[in-house]
Protein backbone atom coordinates (compact mmCIF):
# COMPACT_ATOMS: atom_id res chain seq x y z
CA UNK A 1 0.00 0.00 0.00
CA UNK A 2 0.99 3.60 -0.41
CA UNK A 3 0.63 5.92 2.47
CA UNK A 4 -0.52 9.64 1.41
CA UNK A 5 0.40 12.24 4.14
CA UNK A 6 0.88 14.74 1.90
CA UNK A 7 -1.68 18.09 2.94
CA UNK A 8 -4.40 18.56 0.26
CA UNK A 9 -4.61 21.56 -1.44
CA UNK A 10 -7.25 23.58 -2.88
CA UNK A 11 -7.71 25.73 -6.51
CA UNK A 12 -7.17 28.30 -5.26
CA UNK A 13 -3.60 27.67 -3.68
CA UNK A 14 -1.33 29.37 -5.80
CA UNK A 15 -3.27 32.21 -5.42
CA UNK A 16 -3.22 32.84 -1.92
CA UNK A 17 0.35 32.07 -2.02
CA UNK A 18 0.59 35.15 -4.97
CA UNK A 19 -1.45 37.26 -1.75
CA UNK A 20 0.77 36.21 0.70
CA UNK A 21 -1.02 33.97 2.79
CA UNK A 22 0.19 32.50 5.68
CA UNK A 23 -1.16 28.77 5.89
CA UNK A 24 -2.24 26.18 8.31
CA UNK A 25 -3.42 22.39 8.38
CA UNK A 26 -6.97 22.41 8.42
CA UNK A 27 -8.86 19.10 8.03
CA UNK A 28 -6.28 17.74 6.14
CA UNK A 29 -5.59 21.04 3.70
CA UNK A 30 -3.36 23.70 3.65
CA UNK A 31 -5.43 26.95 4.19
CA UNK A 32 -5.23 30.49 4.41
CA UNK A 33 -5.45 31.17 8.22
CA UNK A 34 -4.53 34.90 7.41
CA UNK A 35 -2.67 37.45 4.78
CA UNK A 36 -0.41 40.06 4.70
CA UNK A 37 -3.18 42.77 6.50
CA UNK A 38 -3.86 40.36 9.69
CA UNK A 39 -7.11 39.12 11.28
CA UNK A 40 -8.48 42.27 12.99
CA UNK A 41 -7.97 44.07 9.25
CA UNK A 42 -9.71 41.05 7.15
CA UNK A 43 -12.57 40.76 10.00
CA UNK A 44 -13.33 44.65 9.53
CA UNK A 45 -12.83 44.82 5.99
CA UNK A 46 -15.25 41.52 5.62
CA UNK A 47 -17.88 43.74 7.50
CA UNK A 48 -17.69 47.03 6.11
CA UNK A 49 -16.95 46.13 2.05
CA UNK A 50 -16.69 42.75 0.78
CA UNK A 51 -14.37 39.50 1.45
CA UNK A 52 -13.43 36.06 -0.11
CA UNK A 53 -13.13 33.35 1.49
CA UNK A 54 -11.84 29.75 -0.23
CA UNK A 55 -13.94 27.34 1.60
CA UNK A 56 -13.20 24.66 -0.84
CA UNK A 57 -12.22 22.22 1.55
CA UNK A 58 -15.83 21.81 2.96
CA UNK A 59 -17.87 18.54 1.25
CA UNK A 60 -20.38 19.35 -1.62
CA UNK A 61 -22.55 16.48 -1.84
CA UNK A 62 -24.68 16.65 -4.38
CA UNK A 63 -27.50 13.10 -3.68
CA UNK A 64 -29.69 12.73 -7.32
CA UNK A 65 -33.02 11.55 -6.76
CA UNK A 66 -37.29 13.10 -7.23
CA UNK A 67 -39.79 12.39 -4.40
CA UNK A 68 -38.29 8.90 -3.24
CA UNK A 69 -35.58 10.47 -2.22
CA UNK A 70 -37.46 13.58 -0.41
CA UNK A 71 -38.90 10.44 1.32
CA UNK A 72 -35.77 8.76 2.39
CA UNK A 73 -34.05 12.03 3.33
CA UNK A 74 -36.77 13.05 5.48
CA UNK A 75 -36.11 9.95 7.84
CA UNK A 76 -32.45 11.11 8.44
CA UNK A 77 -33.02 14.99 8.73
CA UNK A 78 -35.43 16.85 11.41
CA UNK A 79 -36.75 18.95 7.93
CA UNK A 80 -39.94 19.57 6.15
CA UNK A 81 -38.49 18.43 2.89
CA UNK A 82 -41.56 17.81 1.62
CA UNK A 83 -42.40 21.42 1.33
CA UNK A 84 -39.22 22.94 0.79
CA UNK A 85 -39.43 25.06 -2.84
CA UNK A 86 -36.54 24.01 -4.89
CA UNK A 87 -33.85 26.14 -4.77
CA UNK A 88 -34.62 26.94 -1.22
CA UNK A 89 -31.77 25.33 1.56
CA UNK A 90 -32.10 24.76 4.91
CA UNK A 91 -29.45 24.58 8.57
CA UNK A 92 -30.06 21.27 9.80
CA UNK A 93 -28.06 18.72 11.00
CA UNK A 94 -26.55 15.04 10.87
CA UNK A 95 -27.15 12.62 13.98
CA UNK A 96 -27.17 9.60 15.23
CA UNK A 97 -29.66 7.81 17.78
CA UNK A 98 -29.26 9.75 20.54
CA UNK A 99 -29.35 13.05 18.65
CA UNK A 100 -25.68 13.09 18.63
CA UNK A 101 -24.63 15.62 16.13
CA UNK A 102 -22.23 14.16 13.69
CA UNK A 103 -22.07 17.23 11.41
CA UNK A 104 -23.80 20.40 10.90
CA UNK A 105 -24.65 21.52 7.16
CA UNK A 106 -26.89 23.16 4.72
CA UNK A 107 -29.06 21.62 2.67
CA UNK A 108 -30.38 22.66 -0.57
CA UNK A 109 -33.43 21.35 -3.01
CA UNK A 110 -32.13 21.50 -6.48
CA UNK A 111 -33.61 20.29 -9.81
CA UNK A 112 -31.49 16.97 -9.87
CA UNK A 113 -32.22 16.31 -5.67
CA UNK A 114 -29.65 17.98 -3.34
CA UNK A 115 -27.11 19.58 -2.79
CA UNK A 116 -25.52 19.33 0.79
CA UNK A 117 -22.63 21.53 2.39
CA UNK A 118 -20.45 19.87 4.87
CA UNK A 119 -17.66 20.41 7.06
CA UNK A 120 -14.20 19.11 5.78
CA UNK A 121 -13.63 16.84 8.70
CA UNK A 122 -16.65 15.33 8.99
CA UNK A 123 -17.51 15.12 4.87
CA UNK A 124 -15.95 11.89 4.40
CA UNK A 125 -17.65 10.21 7.52
CA UNK A 126 -20.73 11.65 6.19
CA UNK A 127 -20.48 10.28 3.03
CA UNK A 128 -20.59 6.71 4.38
CA UNK A 129 -23.34 7.27 7.39
CA UNK A 130 -25.15 8.60 4.45
CA UNK A 131 -24.54 6.27 2.29
CA UNK A 132 -25.39 3.37 4.69
CA UNK A 133 -28.55 5.26 5.57
CA UNK A 134 -30.01 5.79 1.64
CA UNK A 135 -29.15 1.99 1.03
CA UNK A 136 -27.34 2.62 -1.92
CA UNK A 137 -30.54 3.97 -4.15
CA UNK A 138 -29.51 7.19 -5.15
CA UNK A 139 -26.58 8.34 -7.12
CA UNK A 140 -24.26 10.26 -4.34
CA UNK A 141 -21.35 12.40 -5.45
CA UNK A 142 -19.26 13.56 -2.65
CA UNK A 143 -17.05 16.64 -5.81
CA UNK A 144 -13.95 16.62 -5.90
CA UNK A 145 -14.11 18.56 -9.07
CA UNK A 146 -15.49 21.87 -7.95
CA UNK A 147 -14.38 24.97 -5.56
CA UNK A 148 -16.21 26.33 -3.04
CA UNK A 149 -16.05 30.11 -2.75
CA UNK A 150 -18.12 32.43 -0.23
CA UNK A 151 -18.65 36.35 -0.83
CA UNK A 152 -19.33 37.75 2.28
CA UNK A 153 -20.29 41.60 3.30
CA UNK A 154 -22.31 44.63 2.13
CA UNK A 155 -20.62 44.86 -0.66
CA UNK A 156 -20.70 41.44 -1.55
CA UNK A 157 -24.04 41.59 -4.20
CA UNK A 158 -23.01 44.28 -6.11
CA UNK A 159 -19.30 42.92 -6.78
CA UNK A 160 -20.77 39.34 -7.19
CA UNK A 161 -23.61 40.78 -9.87
CA UNK A 162 -21.20 42.46 -11.53
CA UNK A 163 -19.29 39.23 -12.74
CA UNK A 164 -22.99 36.86 -12.30
CA UNK A 165 -25.67 38.79 -13.34
CA UNK A 166 -28.83 38.16 -11.18
CA UNK A 167 -27.73 36.75 -7.90
CA UNK A 168 -29.09 40.21 -6.60
CA UNK A 169 -32.60 38.78 -6.95
CA UNK A 170 -31.55 35.55 -4.90
CA UNK A 171 -33.67 35.62 -1.44
CA UNK A 172 -30.97 34.51 1.91
CA UNK A 173 -30.86 30.96 1.98
CA UNK A 174 -31.90 30.75 -1.60
CA UNK A 175 -29.65 29.71 -4.69
CA UNK A 176 -29.63 29.08 -7.96
CA UNK A 177 -27.63 27.31 -11.36
CA UNK A 178 -25.73 30.18 -13.01
CA UNK A 179 -24.32 30.41 -16.74
CA UNK A 180 -20.40 31.36 -16.49
CA UNK A 181 -18.37 31.14 -19.89
CA UNK A 182 -20.15 27.63 -20.80
CA UNK A 183 -20.35 25.85 -16.67
CA UNK A 184 -22.91 26.22 -14.66
CA UNK A 185 -21.88 27.67 -11.13
CA UNK A 186 -24.18 27.05 -8.29
CA UNK A 187 -24.85 30.05 -6.40
CA UNK A 188 -26.68 30.21 -2.95
CA UNK A 189 -26.76 33.64 -0.84
CA UNK A 190 -25.69 32.19 2.09
CA UNK A 191 -22.46 32.64 4.60
CA UNK A 192 -21.22 32.42 7.93
CA UNK A 193 -20.41 36.07 8.97
CA UNK A 194 -23.47 37.04 9.94
CA UNK A 195 -23.34 39.87 6.44
CA UNK A 196 -25.45 39.11 3.83
CA UNK A 197 -23.29 37.34 1.02
CA UNK A 198 -22.87 34.42 -1.75
CA UNK A 199 -21.16 30.82 -2.34
CA UNK A 200 -20.28 30.00 -5.22
CA UNK A 201 -19.58 26.28 -6.41
CA UNK A 202 -17.34 26.37 -9.31
CA UNK A 203 -15.25 23.99 -11.41
CA UNK A 204 -11.86 24.08 -9.92
CA UNK A 205 -10.31 24.53 -13.38
CA UNK A 206 -11.99 28.07 -13.49
CA UNK A 207 -12.13 28.64 -9.84
CA UNK A 208 -8.70 30.95 -9.83
CA UNK A 209 -9.79 33.04 -12.82
CA UNK A 210 -13.33 33.94 -11.27
CA UNK A 211 -11.83 34.67 -7.74
CA UNK A 212 -9.31 36.83 -9.35
CA UNK A 213 -12.37 38.55 -10.88
CA UNK A 214 -13.66 39.46 -7.69
CA UNK A 215 -10.72 40.80 -6.58
CA UNK A 216 -10.26 43.20 -9.38
CA UNK A 217 -13.66 44.44 -8.60
CA UNK A 218 -12.33 45.01 -4.99
CA UNK A 219 -13.54 42.00 -3.09
CA UNK A 220 -10.12 41.37 -0.94
CA UNK A 221 -9.34 37.16 0.13
CA UNK A 222 -9.86 36.59 3.72
CA UNK A 223 -8.35 33.55 5.56
CA UNK A 224 -9.85 31.32 8.48
CA UNK A 225 -8.51 33.38 11.80
CA UNK A 226 -11.36 36.01 10.63
CA UNK A 227 -13.90 33.90 9.52
CA UNK A 228 -13.52 32.60 12.67
CA UNK A 229 -14.13 35.73 14.79
CA UNK A 230 -16.90 36.76 12.04
CA UNK A 231 -18.86 33.70 12.75
CA UNK A 232 -18.23 33.82 16.72
CA UNK A 233 -19.65 37.56 16.77
CA UNK A 234 -22.41 36.42 14.63
CA UNK A 235 -23.23 33.32 17.26
CA UNK A 236 -22.94 30.88 14.72
CA UNK A 237 -21.90 27.34 15.65
CA UNK A 238 -18.58 25.71 14.42
CA UNK A 239 -18.26 21.66 14.52
CA UNK A 240 -15.88 20.29 17.03
CA UNK A 241 -16.03 23.30 19.23
CA UNK A 242 -19.62 24.22 19.63
CA UNK A 243 -21.34 20.71 18.17
CA UNK A 244 -20.07 17.43 18.30
CA UNK A 245 -21.02 13.98 18.94
CA UNK A 246 -21.95 14.23 22.65
CA UNK A 247 -24.20 17.25 22.12
CA UNK A 248 -27.69 17.29 20.23
CA UNK A 249 -29.24 20.32 18.37
CA UNK A 250 -31.45 21.25 22.15
CA UNK A 251 -28.76 21.21 24.32
CA UNK A 252 -26.92 23.36 21.76
CA UNK A 253 -30.01 25.91 21.31
CA UNK A 254 -30.80 25.45 17.39
CA UNK A 255 -34.44 23.59 18.40
CA UNK A 256 -35.04 26.71 15.10
CA UNK A 257 -33.25 24.69 13.26
CA UNK A 258 -36.04 21.64 13.46
CA UNK A 259 -39.22 21.98 11.18
CA UNK A 260 -41.98 22.23 13.74
CA UNK A 261 -44.06 19.77 11.02
CA UNK A 262 -41.43 17.15 12.24
CA UNK A 263 -41.52 17.71 16.06
CA UNK A 264 -45.63 16.60 16.30
CA UNK A 265 -44.55 13.33 14.35
CA UNK A 266 -40.86 12.07 14.78
CA UNK A 267 -39.40 9.61 12.31
CA UNK A 268 -36.13 11.26 12.03
CA UNK A 269 -32.84 9.80 13.30
CA UNK A 270 -32.39 10.95 16.63
CA UNK A 271 -35.89 12.04 16.81
CA UNK A 272 -37.20 10.35 20.60
CA UNK A 273 -34.10 11.93 21.94
CA UNK A 274 -34.89 15.95 20.43
CA UNK A 275 -38.78 15.20 21.72
CA UNK A 276 -37.64 13.73 25.21
CA UNK A 277 -35.15 16.73 25.61
CA UNK A 278 -37.79 19.47 24.16
CA UNK A 279 -40.48 18.20 26.88
CA UNK A 280 -37.54 17.19 29.55
CA UNK A 281 -35.22 19.97 29.03
CA UNK A 282 -31.47 19.65 28.96
CA UNK A 283 -28.94 20.02 31.70
CA UNK A 284 -26.76 22.05 29.91
CA UNK A 285 -27.73 24.66 27.12
CA UNK A 286 -25.32 26.73 24.90
CA UNK A 287 -24.54 30.43 25.54
CA UNK A 288 -23.17 33.74 24.58
CA UNK A 289 -20.55 34.65 27.15
CA UNK A 290 -19.22 37.97 27.64
CA UNK A 291 -16.23 38.51 29.69
CA UNK A 292 -15.82 41.68 31.49
CA UNK A 293 -13.17 44.07 30.83
CA UNK A 294 -10.30 42.61 27.92
CA UNK A 295 -9.65 39.39 29.09
CA UNK A 296 -10.08 36.53 26.72
CA UNK A 297 -11.22 32.91 27.66
CA UNK A 298 -10.84 30.52 25.41
CA UNK A 299 -12.07 26.87 24.39
CA UNK A 300 -12.19 24.61 27.34
CA UNK A 301 -12.15 27.28 30.01
CA UNK A 302 -13.78 26.43 32.74
CA UNK A 303 -17.15 28.24 34.04
CA UNK A 304 -18.12 28.73 37.85
CA UNK A 305 -20.79 30.15 39.76
CA UNK A 306 -19.35 31.73 43.03
CA UNK A 307 -16.06 30.37 43.43
CA UNK A 308 -15.78 26.38 43.94
CA UNK A 309 -19.30 25.41 41.66
CA UNK A 310 -17.86 24.98 38.31
CA UNK A 311 -21.11 24.91 36.04
CA UNK A 312 -19.74 24.06 32.90
CA UNK A 313 -17.08 25.27 30.08
CA UNK A 314 -16.48 27.50 27.15
CA UNK A 315 -16.09 26.34 23.34
CA UNK A 316 -15.03 28.81 21.30
CA UNK A 317 -13.23 32.35 22.86
CA UNK A 318 -11.66 35.30 20.63
CA UNK A 319 -11.61 39.14 20.63
CA UNK A 320 -14.23 40.42 18.18
CA UNK A 321 -12.97 42.84 16.06
CA UNK A 322 -16.32 44.90 15.58
CA UNK A 323 -17.27 44.22 19.98
CA UNK A 324 -13.77 45.65 20.47
CA UNK A 325 -13.90 43.14 23.08
CA UNK A 326 -13.86 39.82 24.28
CA UNK A 327 -16.61 37.77 23.56
CA UNK A 328 -16.97 33.71 24.06
CA UNK A 329 -19.35 30.61 23.85
CA UNK A 330 -19.86 28.04 25.86
CA UNK A 331 -22.36 25.13 27.72
CA UNK A 332 -23.26 26.16 31.17
CA UNK A 333 -25.66 23.88 33.52
CA UNK A 334 -29.29 25.38 32.64
CA UNK A 335 -30.09 26.94 35.78
CA UNK A 336 -27.34 29.86 35.16
CA UNK A 337 -28.16 29.98 31.73
CA UNK A 338 -30.02 33.48 31.74
CA UNK A 339 -29.51 36.20 30.19
CA UNK A 340 -27.08 38.72 32.20
CA UNK A 341 -26.24 36.35 34.94
CA UNK A 342 -23.00 36.75 36.52
CA UNK A 343 -20.48 34.05 36.33
CA UNK A 344 -16.68 33.70 36.77
CA UNK A 345 -14.20 32.36 34.08
CA UNK A 346 -10.41 30.46 35.32
CA UNK A 347 -8.09 31.81 33.24
CA UNK A 348 -4.56 30.92 33.88
CA UNK A 349 -5.69 29.95 37.57
CA UNK A 350 -7.06 33.29 38.28
CA UNK A 351 -11.31 33.28 38.30
CA UNK A 352 -12.26 36.60 36.04
CA UNK A 353 -16.14 38.01 36.45
CA UNK A 354 -17.94 37.60 33.22
CA UNK A 355 -21.66 37.32 32.05
CA UNK A 356 -23.76 35.47 30.15
CA UNK A 357 -25.35 37.13 27.13
CA UNK A 358 -27.94 37.52 24.11
CA UNK A 359 -26.78 35.76 21.20
CA UNK A 360 -25.65 36.82 18.36
CA UNK A 361 -22.93 39.50 19.59
CA UNK A 362 -22.95 41.42 16.21
CA UNK A 363 -26.71 42.12 14.58
CA UNK A 364 -26.98 40.67 10.87
CA UNK A 365 -29.00 42.25 7.93
CA UNK A 366 -30.04 39.33 6.07
CA UNK A 367 -31.48 39.86 2.78
CA UNK A 368 -35.46 39.11 2.31
CA UNK A 369 -38.47 39.17 -0.02
CA UNK A 370 -35.79 40.70 -2.94
CA UNK A 371 -37.84 38.11 -4.93
CA UNK B 1 21.36 56.02 24.14
CA UNK B 2 21.69 53.01 26.54
CA UNK B 3 22.51 50.11 24.13
CA UNK B 4 19.39 47.65 23.76
CA UNK B 5 20.07 43.96 24.44
CA UNK B 6 17.55 40.91 23.00
CA UNK B 7 16.54 37.56 24.74
CA UNK B 8 16.08 34.28 23.05
CA UNK B 9 12.29 34.73 23.95
CA UNK B 10 11.83 37.76 22.14
CA UNK B 11 12.39 40.43 24.66
CA UNK B 12 14.02 44.04 24.16
CA UNK B 13 16.28 45.39 26.99
CA UNK B 14 17.33 48.82 27.27
CA UNK B 15 19.27 49.85 30.53
CA UNK B 16 19.59 53.00 32.08
CA UNK B 17 21.43 53.15 35.62
CA UNK B 18 20.30 50.07 37.14
CA UNK B 19 16.61 50.47 35.40
CA UNK B 20 15.58 48.17 32.52
CA UNK B 21 12.74 49.10 30.38
CA UNK B 22 11.63 45.61 28.77
CA UNK B 23 9.63 45.33 25.84
CA UNK B 24 8.92 42.52 23.34
CA UNK B 25 10.54 42.87 19.56
CA UNK B 26 8.86 43.86 16.46
CA UNK B 27 9.80 40.00 15.43
CA UNK B 28 7.81 39.06 18.00
CA UNK B 29 4.77 41.09 17.53
CA UNK B 30 4.99 39.76 13.55
CA UNK B 31 4.88 36.62 14.55
CA UNK B 32 1.95 37.46 17.12
CA UNK B 33 -0.13 38.92 14.55
CA UNK B 34 -3.04 41.34 16.21
CA UNK B 35 -2.26 41.79 19.73
CA UNK B 36 -5.79 41.96 22.06
CA UNK B 37 -4.71 41.61 25.43
CA UNK B 38 -2.07 42.27 27.57
CA UNK B 39 -1.35 41.35 31.69
CA UNK B 40 1.67 42.96 32.84
CA UNK B 41 3.36 41.87 36.59
CA UNK B 42 2.35 43.61 39.31
CA UNK B 43 4.14 47.31 40.47
CA UNK B 44 6.24 46.43 43.32
CA UNK B 45 6.60 42.78 42.61
CA UNK B 46 9.64 40.58 42.33
CA UNK B 47 10.09 38.59 39.12
CA UNK B 48 12.98 35.99 38.37
CA UNK B 49 15.13 35.67 35.48
CA UNK B 50 13.63 33.11 33.02
CA UNK B 51 10.14 33.32 34.89
CA UNK B 52 6.69 34.62 33.69
CA UNK B 53 6.25 38.40 33.98
CA UNK B 54 2.74 38.79 31.70
CA UNK B 55 0.72 37.56 28.83
CA UNK B 56 0.35 38.74 25.57
CA UNK B 57 -2.65 37.44 23.43
CA UNK B 58 -3.42 37.82 20.04
CA UNK B 59 -6.15 36.68 17.79
CA UNK B 60 -4.24 33.57 17.55
CA UNK B 61 -3.15 32.19 20.87
CA UNK B 62 -2.09 33.13 24.11
CA UNK B 63 1.73 33.35 25.15
CA UNK B 64 3.96 34.21 28.29
CA UNK B 65 5.71 37.12 28.41
CA UNK B 66 9.35 36.57 30.17
CA UNK B 67 11.73 38.78 31.86
CA UNK B 68 15.47 38.32 30.93
CA UNK B 69 16.40 39.49 34.16
CA UNK B 70 15.71 39.57 37.58
CA UNK B 71 14.42 42.68 39.95
CA UNK B 72 11.83 44.63 41.25
CA UNK B 73 9.37 45.97 39.33
CA UNK B 74 9.27 49.61 39.54
CA UNK B 75 6.61 50.53 37.14
CA UNK B 76 4.60 48.90 34.41
CA UNK B 77 3.18 50.67 30.60
CA UNK B 78 -0.62 50.94 31.06
CA UNK B 79 -1.10 52.63 27.78
CA UNK B 80 -0.80 49.21 26.27
CA UNK B 81 -3.31 47.59 29.00
CA UNK B 82 -5.63 49.80 28.25
CA UNK B 83 -5.05 49.65 23.81
CA UNK B 84 -3.02 46.81 22.95
CA UNK B 85 -3.37 47.43 18.96
CA UNK B 86 -0.16 49.90 20.43
CA UNK B 87 2.22 46.62 21.00
CA UNK B 88 1.92 45.72 17.04
CA UNK B 89 2.28 49.46 16.36
CA UNK B 90 5.51 50.54 18.00
CA UNK B 91 6.44 47.39 20.11
CA UNK B 92 9.99 48.80 20.34
CA UNK B 93 9.26 52.24 21.46
CA UNK B 94 6.60 53.66 23.24
CA UNK B 95 4.85 49.80 23.82
CA UNK B 96 7.24 49.23 26.81
CA UNK B 97 6.17 46.85 28.74
CA UNK B 98 7.77 47.13 32.53
CA UNK B 99 10.54 48.43 34.42
CA UNK B 100 12.88 46.37 36.90
CA UNK B 101 15.11 47.61 39.43
CA UNK B 102 17.63 45.41 38.46
CA UNK B 103 19.90 42.60 40.61
CA UNK B 104 22.73 41.56 39.55
CA UNK B 105 24.88 42.91 36.39
CA UNK B 106 26.19 39.97 35.58
CA UNK B 107 22.40 38.18 33.67
CA UNK B 108 23.10 40.60 31.65
CA UNK B 109 26.15 38.80 29.80
CA UNK B 110 23.71 36.30 28.59
CA UNK B 111 21.69 38.41 26.25
CA UNK B 112 22.49 39.44 22.67
CA UNK B 113 23.65 42.31 20.52
CA UNK B 114 21.08 43.68 17.91
CA UNK B 115 23.23 41.89 15.25
CA UNK B 116 23.44 38.77 17.11
CA UNK B 117 19.56 38.57 18.13
CA UNK B 118 18.59 39.69 14.54
CA UNK B 119 20.34 36.23 13.28
CA UNK B 120 18.97 34.67 16.12
CA UNK B 121 15.69 35.25 15.02
CA UNK B 122 16.21 34.60 11.09
CA UNK B 123 17.50 31.41 12.09
CA UNK B 124 14.76 30.44 14.65
CA UNK B 125 11.44 31.49 12.33
CA UNK B 126 9.60 28.88 10.43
Amino acid sequence: MRINMETKKTSLNNLHQRNQAKFVEFAGYEMPIQYSKGIIEEHKFTRKHSGIFDVSHMGQLFIYGGENLTIELEKIFPLDLKNLKQNSSKYSFLMNEEAGIYDDLIITKIEEGYLIILNAACKENDFQILSKLLGGNFKMILENERALVALQGPRSVEILNSVLSGVEKLNFMTGKWIDFKNQRLFVTRSGYTGEDGFEISILNNFAEEFTQKLIDKGAQLIGLGARDTLRLEAGLCLYGHELDINKTPIEANLKWAISKERLSNGGFVGSEKIMNQIQGGTSQIRVGIKPEGRLIAREKTKIFKETDKQIGEITSGTFGPSINGPIAMGYVDKEFSKIDTKILLEVRGKKYPANICELPFYKKNYVKGVN
Amino acid sequence: MSEVKFSKEHEWISLEGDVATIGITKHATEMLGDIVFVELPEKGSNVEKDGTAGVVESTKAASDVYTPLSGEVMDTNQAIVDDPSKINEDPEGSAWFFKLKIKDNSELDSLMNREEYEKFSKENSS
